[in-house]
């Protein structure tokens, strides 16, 4: 089934600068599996280590939140929505900073950690 | 969910003078507003926490809209990188307390009304006891921490929290904690860990986008003051600016919330930057590199030295201002790393010393050692050496 996948702002770095992609799956794990296979960095931002969906990640199927379906098994039909909806908290403050830093695994998740969540550079 | 019932407040009040009466009068003629709805503005209490840049249009409206009682939290002083969004200062108030200044902006507004600020940061401590005087809490912040605070303290008071928040082109708002309806909980039970997108990626607002996102805020407390309309509760509601696109998604309240669901394990205010793994990373140095000073450098070039100055910048922040060094942005650096002679010296730098202290570290593991990190970058340059380049 071609259904689109939609990215959002903060994870496009991440995803070819792409806004969506077109995928053919019959369930949203299925569409996710296909974006990660093209994306491939993408994969540590929507899951855990141990495979689960990361807690602030939200996926909807058209205006539907999955953990109220059938989560990743949720089937798709073609023409479906699936928008990936992550946590972001800005109100004021953010300052322009390289996004690739965090998108290096040599950099990611060790020197950079206390960078990134609130990344004030002064 | 359709919520249509005003938050509980006193019934009768005090009638308009002529003046109000004058002021509001685009509001009295509609049915929708007329005298009833612009009392039960005057009775509102409202408290804002954040006068930045969601706060700006936040207090600009709800001052003028008449909503009586106004608080303002905010610790933070005005600088110049504020305004251009923060639209509810002038360039007079850099440097000035952030509530004053916009104590004074919106009681020039609308003398009419009351306005309480409150200079603190909000804590655990002291979000139950400044929540207790406020019908509506209207949070305009812009971290995890205190998103959570407000949050959980709205749940624990029984108070609305109308919420918005916004990322580079990217806005989203709803109403959390009204009764019956979602919680933030329900909808993220836990913040991204530090490190990991999507707070980390290119940061930077379009300056119009807080002022949409709080307009919209705004617009939704009028509402649930007016207790007319259908509110956001139970939506979420996102907004592309970029393709000037708004679409919804539905929001329910999760049974198994920690804060609000049947069995809530959260029932007081936590430490919530522990929560949300900020704990002891605040304080923790970043890599230790080698390191030369911005006067340093400067003997050392006038002296005529042979050195290698890197920029670790990203190319729209060379154009900005540079020392006339070589761009490799710290994200090509392992690609382009080949490009480098590590038989010279090198002085790597970049905004303020951060991220080139990651590219010394990872240079001086790749092999380079004649390679220093400028100490506080670019902005430390202009403080020390040259004050004609500009500051960002």
């Amino acid at each position: 089934m071609p259904v689109r996948v939609i990215i959002p702002t903060p994870l496009r770095p991440f995803a070819g600068k792409r806004d969506h992609v077109e995928v053919a799956a019959q369930t949203v794990g299925e569409a996710l599996a296909s974006l990660i296979s093209q994306h491939g960095e993408l994969r540590r931002h929507l899951y855990q280590d141990d495979g689960r969906l990361r807690s602030f990640v939200n996926v909807y199927v058209n205006d539907e939140d999955i953990r109220y379906l059938q989560k990743e098994s949720t089937p798709l039909r073609e023409g479906d929505t699936v928008s990936i909806v992550p946590s972001i908290a800005g109100g004021s403050t953010e300052i322009p900073v390289s996004g690739r830093t965090c998108a290096l695994p040599q950099f990611a998740l060790r020197e950079n950690r206390q960078d990134c969540l609130f990344y004030r550079e002064r | 969910m359709a919520a249509k019932t005003a938050p509980p407040g006193p019934a009768s009040a005090a009638p308009l003078s002529k003046e109000e009466i004058l002021r509001y009068s685009r509001h009295l003629i509609m049915p929708e507003v007329g005298m009833e709805g612009q009392l039960k503005l005057k009775q509102a209490r409202v408290l804002l926490i954040g006068t930045g840049g969601l706060g700006a249009p936040l207090g600009l409206y709800l001052a003028a809209a008449g909503v009586g009682h106004l608080g303002l939290v905010d610790f933070d002083v005005v600088d110049f990188t504020n305004l251009q969004r923060q639209v509810t200062f002038g360039t007079a108030d850099v440097g000035r307390r952030k509530v004053e200044a916009a104590r004074e902006r919106l009681s020039n507004l609308n003398p009419a009304i009351d306005i309480t600020v409150h200079e603190t940061m909000l804590t655990s401590a002291n979000a139950l006891e400044l929540f207790r005087d406020y019908d509506i809490i209207v949070d305009g912040t812009d971290n995890f921490p205190t998103r959570y605070l407000v949050n959980d303290a709205c749940v624990l008071s029984g108070k609305i929290n109308v919420y918005g928040s916004i990322f580079r082109f990217e806005g989203q708002a709803t109403v959390f904690g009204y009764p019956g309806g979602p919680c933030y909980r329900c909808l993220y039970p836990e913040p991204p860990p530090p490190g990991l997108v999507p707070s980390c990626a290119e940061g930077g607002v379009l300056g119009v986008l807080p002022g949409i996102v709080g307009s919209i805020q705004a617009m939704e407390t009028i509402k649930l003051i007016l207790g007319s309309g259908e509110s956001l509760v139970g939506r979420l509601l996102l907004f592309d600016a970029l393709r000037m696109r708004f679409r919804e998604l539905k929001l329910r309240k999760n049974p198994d919330c920690p804060v609000c669901g049947e069995h809530p394990t959260v029932t007081e205010l936590i430490d919530y930057q522990e929560f949300c793994g900020i704990r002891g990373q605040e304080a923790a140095p970043t890599v230790s590199v080698p390191e030369i000073t911005p006067k340093e450098l400067k003997a050392r070039l006038d002296r005529g030295g042979d050195l290698f100055i890197l920029d670790v910048r990203e190319p729209h922040e060379y154009q900005i201002c540079n020392l006339q060094g070589y761009l490799i942005p710290l994200g090509d650096l392992p690609r382009r790393a080949s490009e480098l002679d590590s038989s010279r010296e090198i002085v790597a730098h970049c905004r303020s010393g951060k991220r080139s202290a990651d590219a010394v570290d990872f240079l001086r593991k790749a092999g380079f050692r004649k390679i220093w990190n400028l100490k506080g970058g670019i902005l430390a340059w202009s403080d020390e050496v040259d004050p004609k380049v500009p500051k960002y």
